[in-house]
């Protein structure tokens, strides 16, 4: 636990978040379980309040914000940059510490009596009516901010500064470009957000007059502030599993990925621009029409790159070989969930639907596509390519490619229903539905689905647990993938990452050694390869 | 089979005006568009994935790695779509943002954990309005507390109810019944509990059903009455003379009118009277000093309404206590505010009955 080695903190996230993970998702369930009934029989409505919050909490600040990046992230990006540690390794045991202190503390503030605001803490609700834990629960969080701050810090100095030798910008794997992007978001945005939790306590504790208008404060004020951050954040979620997506679609097509720059700039352009739409989630929260119109029309806009991006992972697959392994079919699942949160996204960008929509489960079920189907189906997809690597043991194929289809069916079965759900009018964080009995049938199906996906989640635990103790070697390249982590590094890597100096020389992803691509190769200077008949 | 399996899996709520229609087709318009970028993108990997399968004979040969052609295509094609849904949605929202100069208009105050409603005749309700068919009826909202959100699912209308600020909203419903009415804000532990019912009648109905003091028959006063009590026992005339006075600016006739302040001069609406009212140092009238006391904390969100409503008949004919401006004349003309006159006649439509039955019981659960 004093270890600076990335890699070592990197299994250190993996424990944590997992921690973290399942506690969430048992509050999810919960919640899935009380909505089956319309009177909400099994908790009070307090208890629910705090159910759901807990669960909105948890996943959000100590699951997906940090999981990519701080697992995957710190485990592989020094590997694929051929750096021998990041660049500040105390930096990165400490971002550690900090998001455990936070979690505690968060956790504290839920046995103490529970926080009951919903994970948006909107005020003045947050700030001078509810009596629950929000406070010290506040205080975690802004800790787990800190941590966030830090690891966005050192990625972006590694970056610039430790690549190898040879390792220009645009030879760098996609995988690098996102965490680079999405650091830059970490480190701009968190602090308004650590700043604002702090005013809400301000708020609480010495009655500043910030948000509350009986103390002179301004209600709306809040939500600017807050989705100033959370709306980037939703970035912060998804660009670490693009880029994930990207490593695994060219490895296992055994093709460079289709328009490798426009994936790179797109996804620097996502993140620019994610700060510019924050608006959309306060359409009828009274600001301006004119402020609807901006937002409305950039929402819109912001659509296009992620679309782009989802046909050049379609067409990476043209000519090349494609293999069938358990994270290409996390990658399928990927595309499938990823699409259907993408399509659903204009509805809540187009004004005049979603003056219908908003506040209700059709939001519900379009952020877990997006962040759930999206962010896990990335993480899962990239822990089971780099596991391999990170403790040199294969799994079992079988149980991988079946939880990879359990988790899609599971998935779709959850959240589907719910889009109908909103539409029908069902607001969010309901507890009952009394009034409205015809709402029943879509959530039973949906608690049904949970309870499926749930066991899908599980189900990883076991087969990746027994795959170290009785897994295969893997061998320093069992995916036969190129990139400096694959070629130059054992599996797990020795404590210094390599036994030499890494030094660059060919164009990324250079799967098309099998290929005949001339321009491709001259373009990226490597020397031409004769075109072979058997190319399989 | 069967068919009628399919009523235990509705789709959409009924519309009951036209934005819901209008909302609705905009909402289908996206579907087909998602539908078939999902085909699109469903067919496209499909087809790859099985083409150019691990040792499959497919063609190999020329690889492209990328295409700017088809990469034009695809960031014009969405581009152009998008473009066009962001014109077409605005313009509708624009319309049903843009308040009807005509119809009648309902206070809506929100509450933990219920909806107050009051109609410029003095009647009050909860968690249910009563509104005439075909006519625009514009609810000015404020909440007491925290932020809620006034929603309106069969009318495809919702907007957020704000602490310290009026917010507006209009609807035109084309059918009588009754629909329903929620909160989409989680707005603390009974959030939940914070919904009730629009009552749509006919105008003939609803006109009596007014005229008759409502469902509640011993209505409290009407809100100029009350507004006038809350004048006098806050003292407001002793400053606010029939004529502008040294000591403070007459408010009669204001309402509806641009007032000259010191730095400009701003119309005296509803927000301009309330913050007048609780915070006056902030707009002080051309020619005063701010000497008027803020009644900041001593005033409830009911007690401002009916305090605008008493300034707003100051304006109407100079007289108090005169009909408030939407007031519709009722048939028969007088009010009976305690007989048991011809009670409103609520509809339920067929479709709605049974969950409203339910609801009916529900309600009675606490
Ligand atoms: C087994 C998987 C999951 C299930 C069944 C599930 C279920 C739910 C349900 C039913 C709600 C709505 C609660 C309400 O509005 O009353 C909800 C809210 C939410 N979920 Fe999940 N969820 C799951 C996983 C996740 C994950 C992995 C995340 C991480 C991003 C997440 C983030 C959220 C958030 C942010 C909310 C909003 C909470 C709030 O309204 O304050 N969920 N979830
Ligand atoms: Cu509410």
């Amino acid at each position: 636990m004093l270890t600076k080695d990335h890699k070592r903190i990197a299994v250190l996230y993996l424990i944590s978040v997992t921690f973290m993970f399942l506690l969430g998702g048992l509050a999810a369930g919960l919640v899935r379980l009380e909505l089956t009934s319309p009177h909400g029989q099994l908790f009070t409505s307090e208890q629910y309040n705090k159910l759901f919050s807990a669960h909105g909490i948890v996943m959000v600040f100590f699951v997906i914000i940090p999981g990519i990046p701080a697992i995957l992230g710190n485990f592989v990006l020094p590997l694929m940059i051929g750096a021998r540690d990041l660049a500040f390794p105390r930096l990165n045991l400490l971002s550690w510490y900090l998001y455990v202190l936070g979690a505690i503390i968060v956790l504290t503030s839920f046995i103490l009596g529970g926080v009951d605001a919903g994970w948006t803490f909107y005020t003045p609700l947050s700030s001078l009516y509810s009596n629950s834990q929000i406070t010290l629960c506040l205080l975690g969080l802004f800790m787990a901010g800190f941590s966030s701050i830090l690891t966005g810090l050192n990625f972006v100095a590694t970056v610039h500064k430790m690549r190898a030798p040879g390792l220009t910008w645009f030879k760098m794997p996609l995988f690098i470009w996102a965490q680079y992007a999405t650091s830059l978001i970490m480190l701009l945005g968190t602090p308004v957000v650590a700043i604002t939790l702090v005013l809400v306590i301000l708020e609480r504790t010495l009655k500043f007059g910030i948000f509350s208008p009986e103390l002179g404060g301004d209600p709306v004020l809040f939500q600017h502030l807050f989705w100033f951050y959370s709306h980037p954040a939703v970035y912060i979620m998804i660009l670490p599993s693009m880029g994930v997506i990207s490593e695994l679609v060219a490895c296992f097509s055994r093709r460079r990925v289709f328009g490798y720059e426009f994936v790179a700039f797109s996804s620097i352009g996502i993140a620019a621009i994610g700060f510019l739409i924050w608006g959309h989630h306060m359409y009828i929260s009274s600001q301006s029409t004119l402020q609807n119109i901006v937002f409305s029309l950039l929402t819109l806009i912001v659509a296009v790159p992620s679309a782009v991006k989802t046909f050049n992972w379609s067409m990476t697959m043209y000519k090349g070989s494609v293999q069938f392994t358990t994270p290409m079919v996390y990658v399928f699942g990927f595309l499938g969930l990823f699409l259907v949160g993408g399509l659903t996204g204009p509805y809540l960008g187009a004004v005049a639907a979603d003056v219908h929509l908003t506040g209700t489960y059709f939001v519900v079920a379009h952020f877990h596509y997006i962040m759930v189907g999206g962010a896990i189906m990335g993480l899962l997809g990239g822990l089971h390519f780099w596991w391999p690597k990170m403790f040199g043991k294969m799994y079992s194929e079988f149980w991988g490619k079946l939880t990879a289809l359990v988790v899609f069916v599971g998935f779709n079965f959850t959240f589907f229903p719910q889009f109908i759900l909103g539409y029908l009018g069902m607001p969010r964080r309901y507890h009952y539905y009394y009034f409205a009995p015809e709402w029943q049938v879509y959530n039973i199906m949906s608690t049904a689905g949970a309870t499926v996906l749930g066991i899908g989640y599980l189900l990883p635990m076991f087969y990746l647990t027994a795959s170290l103790i009785k897994g295969k070697d893997a061998g320093p390249n069992p995916w036969g993938a190129k990139g400096i982590e694959w070629e130059h590094a054992d599996s797990p890597p020795d404590p210094h990452n390599f036994h030499h100096t890494v030094v660059v020389t060919e164009p990324p992803y250079n799967y098309d050694a099998i290929q005949d691509n001339d321009e491709f190769r001259k373009k990226w200077g490597a020397p031409p390869v004769t075109y072979k008949e058997d190319n399989v | 089979m069967n068919l009628n399996v399919l009523k235990y899996f509705p789709v959409m709520p009924e519309q009951a005006s036209d934005n819901a229609f209008t909302y609705d087709l905009i909402f289908w318009w996206i579907t087909l568009l998602a539908v078939f970028f999902a085909t699109v993108v469903i067919i496209l990997v499909g087809f790859l994935a099985l083409k150019y399968r691990r040792g499959s004979t497919a063609d190999r040969r020329n690889p492209i790695d990328h295409s700017k052609t088809l990469e034009y295509l695809f960031i014009g094609v969405p581009t152009v779509l998008a473009l066009f849904t962001f014109w077409w949605s605005m313009n509708e929202y624009i319309k049903y943002r843009t308040m009807p100069k005509d119809g009648i208009e309902v206070y809506v105050v929100g509450k933990q954990w219920m909806w107050h409603l009051q109609h410029t005749n003095g009647v009050r309700e909860n968690n249910k309005v009563h509104i005439p068919v075909d006519t625009n009826v514009k609810f000015t909202m404020i909440s007491q507390d925290v932020i809620h959100a006034f929603y309106l699912p069969e009318f495809r209308a919702q907007f957020h109810v704000v602490p310290g600020r009026y917010t507006e909203l209009y609807i035109k419903p084309k059918r009588t019944g009754t629909f329903r009415m929620l909160c989409a804000m989680h707005c603390g532990t009974q959030h939940s509990e914070m919904v009730g019912q629009v009552v749509v009648m006919s105008k003939k109905d609803y006109a009596e059903w007014l005229a008759n003091g409502g469902d509640d028959k011993d209505v409290a006063m009407n809100p100029v009455e009350a507004g006038k009590k809350i004048w006098d026992s806050k003292n407001c005339g002793s400053c606010h003379a029939s004529v502008d006075t040294t000591r403070g600016p007459s408010l009669v006739g204001i309402f509806g009118k641009a007032r000259p302040l010191e730095d400009g001069t701003q119309v005296a609406d509803s927000t301009y009277v309330r913050d007048s009212i609780l915070t006056p140092w902030r707009r002080i009238t051309k020619g005063y000093d701010p000497t008027m006391p803020a009644y900041q904390g001593q005033l409830v969100e009911d007690d401002i309404l009916s305090l605008i409503a008493y300034i707003k008949s100051l304006s109407n004919t100079g007289a108090p206590g005169a009909k408030a401006p939407y007031a519709p004349t009722a048939p028969g003309g007088k009010k009976n505010l305690s007989g048991s006159g011809p009670n409103s006649t609520e509809r339920t439509n067929a479709s709605g009955s049974a969950g409203m039955t339910q609801f009916e019981e529900g309600a009675s659960k606490q």
